[in-house]
């Protein structure tokens, strides 16, 4: 068998092996832990050939892509393509689903008797095919297809703990704006089948220079706002913390690590492939959204003490960050910078699959705990680090990874965004050049603060004295709960140690995008530094600073050991002030925390507080005191409800259509037709 | 490979013995400028003698992440004095990192210490790393934009390269943009390492103090580390703000000669900033804790000033 037929053979095994869970767990639904065990367990192999698959279409040289499964339909060809950028995605999504599918395997347990697990698996699994789908559909109409099974089965699964009425209204919410993103795209794809004539992607290569720039400016917005929704770029991103809190914790993990990057594939696939070389403010554009989305996410996470939705607030921080790379990949496109291009949008690329690792572990991680202590509000939490030490070992690299410190994952991906944006400045033209520093200094305050908040996540989570009785009672998650974790950890660690290994992966989607391959020049020093185009230009060893690391550690460690060998080491009380007992109401909490940034933004926050106090006496005596504090939810307030109210009110103005007779309708199509006939007469 | 070990040990030594000298340097001038007498020079070495030989007293509350910290950070904090240009310009281990890496290695001793803080479940270690992390991250787009402003005039990251760089156009010492960006660097400075007027090193008053209220559960060998950690911090900011926009002096290749000169110029300069350092702290008050973003928004917009007079002039 040559390679081309392995990976035929591999990506049609993973396809299979989704649908065959899917439809395994609905027909074992009485057995609940046989569908739990067949369900996820399908899943697992499934992301495991596909990761074998995708490695294998990544490490080819040559790109053309690979046609998995060609289906004959009487309008439409249904095909499924596997090209580099496509092999990319579905790397991404089959890593991540590996490893949440053998956690899953402990988490449903928790289902057993109360909710339907059989569903669970079932729409797990066919979520897990659908966005595999939308990654390797090769038509415009199958790809919507896949795109709408994509929404349908994650509001089935946000919905899945349906008896809040919270979950139910988040559900909605989701549909209606993953609604409002597809509306967009399928008028966009119209544009490209207008000028193409068929809505193959093979035949839309490259197809902006026919269309006329009001059309083609009309498209890039348009999938701009489609794929933004998916995304979560602010101000498209108000499901986001609504939906990933409430759904089962492994779909949270799938969906905030694989879901929301299906609209970053969606930007990078038509931006790059499709629409060719970009006029200078679609790549601004990009850059500036991204750089606002990293920011102001970042900062709503920090004011956040729902450990689940905190992290989805951090999902659409990254999201940004990935398109920071994007953007000034395009930029250096209309600059025709091919290399620069290039480099930045492996940065891009890179911080996609490192999200995909470190949200995924993080979600992963606020699962256990969820799952320990029932509860998701940090100010009841604490001193976890002790009842559950694998889950805060995990959940610690996930914050030094999400924080983008070394030697992580993520550190390298910030890296090579600065290192991009860096160059951006000496490329473009004069007063243009200035977004690319300032820009920079923007992604050093989301990595600032993005720090800021997994130390208080972390610290208030797991550290100090449990706040509550359930934090009290935690207990260590099950064994096939922390096997998925630690293979994301492990990931997190090979890509933040390795990237000369990993980077030449991208090598063929970079050759694909811009037409460029770098990775070459990327590494140097037989892969001990990875380099900004050049080791003149600047270049980072995390394997070096690791092995320095090492190499440094005996000498505090001698130190300890010649001069304090005799002396006494002990256990003692935390200094409170010489009460009699320190008690977890003295902590700091995760409010606390947060309340000197919280002063500092206060123009983004609008901060409300309420404090009522009952007295006794006088009013220095004060009996018991009630604090309640409220952030605006600025874009709620601002852009969505008057756009809500002025569309009811448009929809009450033209009720009168609808009088519900069916002669009436069927005059409204007549209408219609000879309308359309005249229009197409016309012109 | 020999050559290359030897200064690489060299500068390990510089800085371990270095660092708490320049603290000391700063406390005495301090005391003298306040009428003072002031400890000795060498009182930090004893303190941290003193330290080291000690026991340790560790909070029953405290995990094992409290335990590790002081390594981590100790262990950042000299990591990054090999990568950058102290004597000479050709640094030890600058291919490991560049200037980005100084920042975010810093930055990772400072993630740890801050978690440490809040493992003892004490109110002071919360508060402490609560304005810590906070003014860290308003201090990181200032520090950024005019580490950028070096890094584009000399075309690269790598800190060896941009000391060179700088030293093949010496006119540039006194353009706008150099000036601008050391101005806003030095406003880091002192916000970084927790100088008056944002933070008192001196004080242990609970309701001001930052650093010290994160550091306060810690003692004996593990207080010994987490300080000198924080005195090469210290030592290394100072010595980006004077090799990076000043290389005066600082030798091109490593010889006796040079490194005689490239040591010399390097201690006058250190020394010299340190006393701008403690007059700064003499003259000025503590900024209450919500005034401390203004301040350190002048240091952003001179950054930002810096950057747009780099093709301006």
């Amino acid at each position: 068998m040559n390679s081309e037929s392995i990976i035929i053979f591999c990506f049609q095994a993973c396809l299979c092996s989704y649908l065959g869970g899917a439809i395994l767990s609905l027909v074992l639904d009485r057995w609940q832990k046989a569908a739990n065990l067949i369900g996820f367990s399908c899943a697992v192999l499934g992301g495991l050939v596909g990761c074998v698959a995708s490695i294998l279409v990544l490490n080819r040289s040559i790109f053309p892509s690979l046609l998995v499964w060609p289906f004959q339909m009487p309008l439409f060809t249904f095909s499924i393509h596997l090209d580099a950028l496509a092999g990319f995605f579905v790397l991404v999504i089959s890593l991540l689903g590996l490893a949440i599918s053998i956690y899953s395997l402990g988490y449903a347990a928790q289902y057993y008797g109360i909710k339907n697990v059989g569903a669970l698996g079932a729409f797990y699994n066919l979520l897990l095919l659908s966005n595999t789908l939308v990654f390797c559909a090769g038509n415009a109409v199958f790809f919507l297809i896949t795109w709408e099974m994509m929404s349908l089965f994650a509001y089935l699964l946000v919905s899945f703990e349906h008896e809040q009425p919270k979950t139910r209204q988040a559900g909605i919410l989701f549909f209606i704006m993953s609604h409002i993103g597809t509306g967009c795209l399928a008028i966009g794809f119209l544009l490209l089948f207008k000028a193409a004539g068929t809505f193959n992607f093979g035949s839309f290569h490259r197809i902006g220079p026919q269309l006329s720039s009001l059309e083609l400016n009309a498209a890039f917005l348009l999938f701009l706002a489609g794929f933004g929704v998916k995304a979560g770029i602010i101000p498209l991103h108000i499901w986001l913390p609504e939906a990933h809190p409430v759904a089962p914790t492994n779909v949270s993990a799938l969906m905030s690590g694989v879901l929301i990057k299906s609209g970053i594939y969606g930007l990078a696939r038509v931006l790059f492939d499709f629409l060719g070389t970009p006029p200078v403010w679609w790549g601004v554009t990009v850059l500036l959204l991204g750089s606002v989305s990293a920011l102001l996410g970042v900062l709503y996470a920090l004011v956040e003490h729902d450990l689940k939705r905190l992290l989805a607030f951090h999902s659409i921080e990254n999201i940004g960050i990935i398109l920071m790379g994007l953007g000034s990949s395009l930029v250096f496109l209309s600059f025709d910078h091919p290399v620069l291009a290039a480099l930045a949008l492996i940065a891009g690329l890179y911080h996609t699959i490192n999200h995909a690792c470190f949200k995924g572990l993080l979600f992963l991680g606020a699962g256990s705990v969820l799952h320990a202590t029932r509860t998701r509000n940090m100010e009841d939490l604490g001193g976890l680090i002790k009842k559950m030490p694998g889950t805060a070992f995990f959940f610690l690299l996930g914050s030094v990874a999400i924080s983008g410190l070394p030697p992580l994952n993520g550190f390298i991906s910030e890296w090579l965004t600065y290192q991009s944006l860096l160059q951006g400045f000496g490329s473009t033209e004069k007063l243009l050049r200035l977004i690319f520093p300032i820009t920079g200094a923007l992604l050093a305050l989301t990595a600032a603060l993005a720090a800021a908040c997994f130390v208080k996540a972390l610290g208030i989570t797991f550290l100090a004295l449990p706040r509550s009785r359930q934090a009290e009672q935690a207990h260590e998650s099950s064994g096939s709960m922390q096997a998925g974790m630690a293979l994301l950890a492990l990931a997190c660690v090979f890509l933040g140690l390795f990237p000369m290994i990993f980077l030449p992966m991208l090598d063929s989607a970079t050759q694909q995008l811009v037409g460029q391959s770098i990775s070459s020049q990327l590494i140097a020093a037989d892969g001990w530094l990875l380099t900004a185009l050049g080791v003149e230009k600047g270049s980072i060893s995390t394997l070096g600073m690791v092995s320095l690391f090492l190499v440094l550690l005996p000498l505090p460690v001698a130190l300890r050991l010649v001069f304090s060998r005799q002396a006494k080491h002990e256990l003692g009380e935390t200094w409170d002030c010489g009460l009699d007992q320190l008690t977890p109401q003295m902590e700091y909490t995760a409010t606390a925390y947060s309340k000197p940034l919280r002063m500092i933004f206060r123009a983004i926050y609008r901060p409300r507080r309420q404090v009522q106090a009952d007295f006794e006496v006088s009013r220095y005596f004060t009996k018991s005191i009630r604090f309640e504090t409220h952030i605006e939810p600025t874009f709620e307030k601002l852009l969505y409800r008057p756009l809500n109210r002025a569309i009811l009110r448009l929809s009450r103005r033209i009720r009168w259509v609808q009088i519900g007779s069916l002669n009436a309708y069927l005059f409204y199509i007549f209408l219609t037709l000879l309308a359309l006939l005249l229009w197409e007469k016309v012109y | 490979m020999k050559s290359w070990l030897l200064q690489a040990a060299l500068q390990m030594v510089l800085a371990l013995l270095l660092s708490p000298l320049v603290s000391g340097f700063i406390r005495k001038l301090k005391a003298n400028l306040q009428n003072r007498r002031g400890p000795g020079l060498l009182q930090p070495y004893h303190d941290l003698f003193k330290l080291i030989r000690k026991g340790t007293v560790v909070s029953e509350h405290a995990s094992w992440l409290f335990r590790v910290t002081p390594y981590i950070a100790f262990l950042a904090a000299l990591m990054v004095s090999l990568m950058i240009p102290m004597v000479t310009a050709l640094v030890p281990l600058s291919f490991f990192g560049g200037v980005l890496a100084v920042v975010y290695l810093l930055a990772l001793g400072r993630f740890f210490v801050a978690l440490a803080a809040l493992d003892t479940a004490s109110a002071f270690g919360g508060m402490g790393s609560s304005r810590e992390m906070t003014i860290s991250a308003i201090a990181e787009p200032a520090m950024m934009l005019s580490i950028f402003t070096v890094a584009i005039t000399a075309g690269s990251t790598n800190l060896g390269w941009m000391v060179q760089a700088a030293l093949q156009h010496q006119e540039r010492f006194l353009s706008p943009s150099h000036i601008l960006a050391f101005v806003a660097m030095f406003i880091v400075l002192i916000a970084e390492t927790g100088r008056l007027p944002v933070d008192n090193p001196a004080t242990h008053l609970e309701l001001t103090m930052i650093h010290e209220a994160m550091i306060l559960e810690y003692s004996g060998h593990y207080l010994a580390l987490i300080e000198w950690g924080a005195a090469l911090k210290q030592l290394v900011l100072m010595t980006l703000l004077v090799n990076i926009f000043f290389p005066i002096g600082v030798g091109a290749r490593f010889s006796l000669a040079s490194v005689v000169v490239g040591l010399a110029a390097y201690l006058g300069k250190l020394f010299l900033l340190a006393s701008a350092v403690a007059l700064v702290e003499t003259s000025n008050a503590k900024l209450r804790l919500f005034r401390v973003p203004d301040f350190l928004a002048v240091g952003f917009i001179l950054a930002a000033l810096a950057l747009a007079s780099t093709f301006i002039f």
